[in-house]
């Protein structure tokens, strides 16, 4: 059993690895997906059945499926990044590590849990977990679909095309009256353009 | 299997293991946001944080046999799911208004 959650973990940290250091964003959507399928091997392990299901049909079915749709039709792929400066990049891995550094030395005497309840295994299963969002999760349920309905117009509102743009317009030369952009606004440095 | 068996597998790994690999993974998502300049992988990785928490919340919920932690990993799902909406969209608005999306870009905001 134990075999099966390291053997989950590699999995998730190579994928984790290979989404922030492939270059191409196609490559790095189908990584996240592996590592999104892992953590729902970590769920099953875990006995938590609603959340494995629900996270392969949300997270697997649906938000990587539109990334994948937005990297197709803006046609992402072709874009090769440039790197950051060398130092950034190396304050990046820097800073990412020290973060994990300082969040193991707060654990570093173990996490002590008491069980709050009696061993149940059957907490994850449809009903219980059904049970508690019907009952003492109710409000929180309800209000969700508020912001479901938020995010959706906000969707819809900033991706119209004939939305007024709230950027500052690109600037376009030297005669450009009232463009406050420095030229650090340049146009895309992909080649492909 | 029966629910004491389930019960004694649940806790054949070790608590300390999830939290390191929960800690692991978040610390690749905040690297991969400072890492990189691309906006779409900057989100994915927003993405990848949201799930280190999610992992983290239902092995303590496993742990403690408790489901309102697996209730707050569903809120979290949905949460990210309005998340995923928003920023896709200002990424199509990025795109449309500057041509890239590269994050360098944007930098107006910037001291």
């Amino acid at each position: 059993m134990q075999y099966f959650f390291y053997l989950f973990a590699a999995i998730s940290i190579i994928s984790a690895l290979l989404v922030v250091s492939v270059r191409s964003p196609i490559n790095s959507v189908i990584a996240l997906i592996v590592c999104f399928l892992s953590i729902a091997g970590h769920y099953i392990l875990l006995n938590a059945q609603f959340l494995a299901m629900v996270h392969i049909i949300v997270y697997t079915g649906a938000i990587m499926v539109l990334f994948l749709f937005v990297i197709m039709l803006l046609n992402l792929n072709s874009a090769t990044e440039p790197l950051k400066k060398l130092s950034t990049r190396v304050a990046a891995v820097l800073a990412g590590g020290l973060f994990f550094l300082t969040l193991l030395a707060a654990i570093r005497h173990g996490v002590n849990v008491a069980p709050a309840n009696a061993p149940d295994a059957s907490i994850g299963l449809v009903d219980k977990v059904g049970m508690s969002l019907f009952s003492e999760f109710l409000l929180p349920f309800e209000v969700s679909s508020v912001l479901f309905l938020s995010a959706m117009v906000g969707g819809l509102m900033l991706a119209r095309k004939d939305a007024p743009s709230t950027l500052p317009k690109p600037y376009i030369g030297p005669g450009d009256v009232g463009a406050a952009a420095p030229p650090t606004m340049e146009k895309s440095r992909n080649p492909t353009k | 299997m029966t629910m004491d068996a389930i019960n004694s597998a649940i806790r054949v790994v070790p608590l300390e293991h999830y939290v390191v690999l929960s800690f692991l993974l978040f610390s690749i998502g905040i690297a991969g946001v400072l890492f990189r300049r691309n906006t779409i992988i900057i989100l994915m990785c927003l993405e990848l944080m949201f799930n280190s928490v999610n992992l983290l919340l239902a092995a303590f919920s496993a742990h403690h046999s408790d489901p309102g932690g697996q209730v707050f990993v569903f809120f979290i799902m949905l949460v990210a799911a309005a998340e995923v909406t928003v920023g896709l969209a200002i990424l199509v608005m990025m795109k449309r208004n500057v041509d890239s999306v590269d994050v360098n870009q944007l930098n107006q905001l910037k001291w």
